[in-house]
């Protein structure tokens, strides 16, 4: 198994997040955060990795990773598209709306595009419910969406 | 309109410390320090504030009741947002992040606390970092670090991000995911104030909550409790979503009726169509009819009709909404957010969606729904945390009210077919 390394960068970080806890424990979530941000997966050479800098079994961070919805066991694409499918943008017609992007990007719901670009997701309610319709592309909020509106912000992104 | 949270929202660079501060920002500060800690305490007791996350507990008991001279204490803002329908913590942090900091260091005086931190769901990745640039000049001001202000008050602040779970805003979940664990929640009693973040003494309050403090400390108790109902005091930071023409969150003082809330500020039902439903508190409370809609926006009266304020989402449902396939999709989401630590929950919501489904696909018959409320039954107080008890209140209140939605679809049920 090739072992996985922490970049320099990535042991700054690392440094600065563990010192905001008496326990070095508490990081898990941040370093699963962080691997999962620069390397789009989360691999199991990682996870070794993480053990080791927080003194706790390989399984534990398995464990605790495989409870959160936003780590992934396979790459993603570079734009994750979150799409809210919840109560208040059911209500202003989201379902068409994941449907006319899964056409358009030419995948279905939980699938990646060929180019590695988008990975599109159903996702429950993300706190934007005044925009609704919304969805998130990586840390963007998009709200009040429509098939127009969804046309530009990918195209923009293409 | 009385404004207290929204006073200043929508002013230009508000998440700038100097801009903050030119408003009457962080004065609360030099207030609390003159007078002892338990004082504070007893002002918002006084104030009669209670947690705007969902289960409205007065504030200053919950403060009280931390475990005595045993330290070092947390204090935990739950910005773990998730209720469905509820966005009101995320323009506050977004656009007024020093109301947060300021309440946060109030709360930290007042109960002797030195490490704070700021749980927001993973999803407010984009907030983190407004929220660590106000931490940043905050430190910068002497707001935060060693001997804040000369006072001897020791206090750091820090964010820290969730990886979507919507149990990790129920504050044992919540603590565990902290320490770095799975978000399942924990066995109460001990509660939080005794054991509860590394096992310390630990204030977990909602973003809204600590938000209010300062206006306490600033114009006095008194102030604040004259605001609202007999029991239910001050505004309330209302999200309106759904069918309306303008969503959008909304500062009310407590006792405005529903009515006034959804056609007045929020416009009215789009379309002009008529309103069929709300859903006065996000997901997790029971829905009622239009017939109710004049019911006063406060804890008690909202209790009164069956249902409850809880984060304050108020979701609007026109009479186009088919209810059976709305208590569909929540159902769907109790069940994926179910953690499995509690069997009720874990099977419960995999059942009733399983029952639903089918009678969307007219499937189903009458003792469905007769089998339907057996296992609401079977998963109510049943569970570690109330998120079984969540899942619930949409289906039972569903049934009650809208059983005609259900029955549409026990017609010409071809035989054999069940």
């Amino acid at each position: 198994m090739a072992g996985f390394t922490f970049s320099e960068k990535q042991e700054k970080e690392i440094d600065r997040i563990v010192a905001k806890y008496p326990f070095k424990k508490s990081a898990m979530l941040p370093l699963l955060t962080l691997v999962q941000r620069d390397e789009r997966v989360v691999s199991p050479e990682a996870m070794v990795a993480i053990s080791e800098r927080l003194d706790c079994s390989p399984a534990y961070v398995q464990s605790v990773m495989s409870f959160y919805t936003m780590y992934h066991t396979e790459k993603v694409g570079k734009y994750m598209i979150l799409f809210c499918i919840n109560i208040s943008c059911q209500l202003n017609g989201c379902d068409k709306l994941l449907e006319y992007t899964a056409q358009k990007l030419d995948i279905k719901v939980g699938g990646t595009t060929a180019d590695d670009k988008f990975t599109l997701h159903r996702e429950e309610c993300l706190a934007d419910c005044t925009n609704a319709p919304m969805m998130r592309i990586n840390d963007t909020f998009y709200g009040e969406l429509t098939e127009q509106r969804i046309d530009q912000i990918l195209d923009s992104l293409s | 309109m009385t404004q207290i949270l929204f006073k200043n929202i929508d002013m230009k660079d508000l998440t700038d410390i100097e801009v903050y501060e030119k408003q009457g920002g962080y004065q609360s500060l030099k207030k609390a320090f003159a007078q002892k800690p338990e004082e504070i305490v007893a002002m918002v007791k006084a104030s009669g504030l209670r947690g705007r996350g969902g289960a409205g507990f007065p504030t200053g008991l919950k403060w009280s009741f931390l475990a005595k001279d045993v330290f070092p204490r947390y204090l935990c803002c739950n910005a773990d947002e998730s209720e469905p329908g509820t966005c009101k913590d995320r323009e506050l942090l977004l656009k007024n992040p020093h109301m947060l900091i300021e309440g946060m260091i109030l709360c930290s005086y007042a109960c002797s606390i030195e490490t704070g931190y700021i749980y927001m769901r993973g999803e407010f990745h984009d907030l983190s970092f407004i929220m660590d640039k106000a931490l940043d000049e905050a430190r910068a001001k002497g707001y935060l670090g060693k001997n804040i202000q000369g006072t001897g008050l020791n206090l750091d602040i820090h964010t820290h991000l969730g990886a979507g779970a919507y149990i990790c805003g129920e504050e044992s979940a919540l603590l565990n995911s902290l320490e770095g664990g799975r978000g399942e929640p924990r066995m109460k009693p001990p509660f939080p104030a005794v054991e509860g973040l590394y096992a310390k003494p630990t204030v977990i309050n909602n973003v809204e909550t600590l938000c209010v403090v300062p206006y306490i400390v600033n114009e006095g108790a008194e102030k604040y409790a004259a605001l609202g109902t007999e029991k239910s005091k001050g505004t309330k930071l209302v999200s309106v979503s759904g069918n309306v023409k303008r969503p959008g969150n909304y500062e009310i003082v407590m006792g405005t009726s529903t009515r006034e809330i959804i056609y007045d500020l929020a416009g009215g039902i789009r379309d002009d169509n008529n309103l069929k439903a709300f859903i006065p508190g996000g997901s997790s409370v029971p829905m009622l009819p239009a017939d109710q809609v004049d019911v006063a926006y406060d804890y008690e009266s909202l209790a009164a009709a069956g249902t409850m304020l809880g984060s304050g989402a108020l979701i609007v449902i026109d009479d186009k909404v088919d209810i059976v396939e709305t208590t569909l999709r929540l159902i769907s989401f109790y069940m994926h957010e179910s953690c499995g630590k509690c069997v009720p929950c874990r099977e419960g919501t995999r059942w009733l969606h399983q029952i639903v489904e089918r009678i969307l696909q007219h499937k189903g018959t009458l003792e469905h729904l007769t089998k339907m409320e057996d296992i609401c039954d079977n998963m109510s107080f049943k569970t570690f945390c109330p998120l079984a008890d969540a899942c619930v209140a949409p289906v039972v209140s569903s049934i009650k009210h809208f059983r005609s939605d259900y029955e549409k679809y026990f017609k010409n049920i071809p035989t054999g077919s069940v």
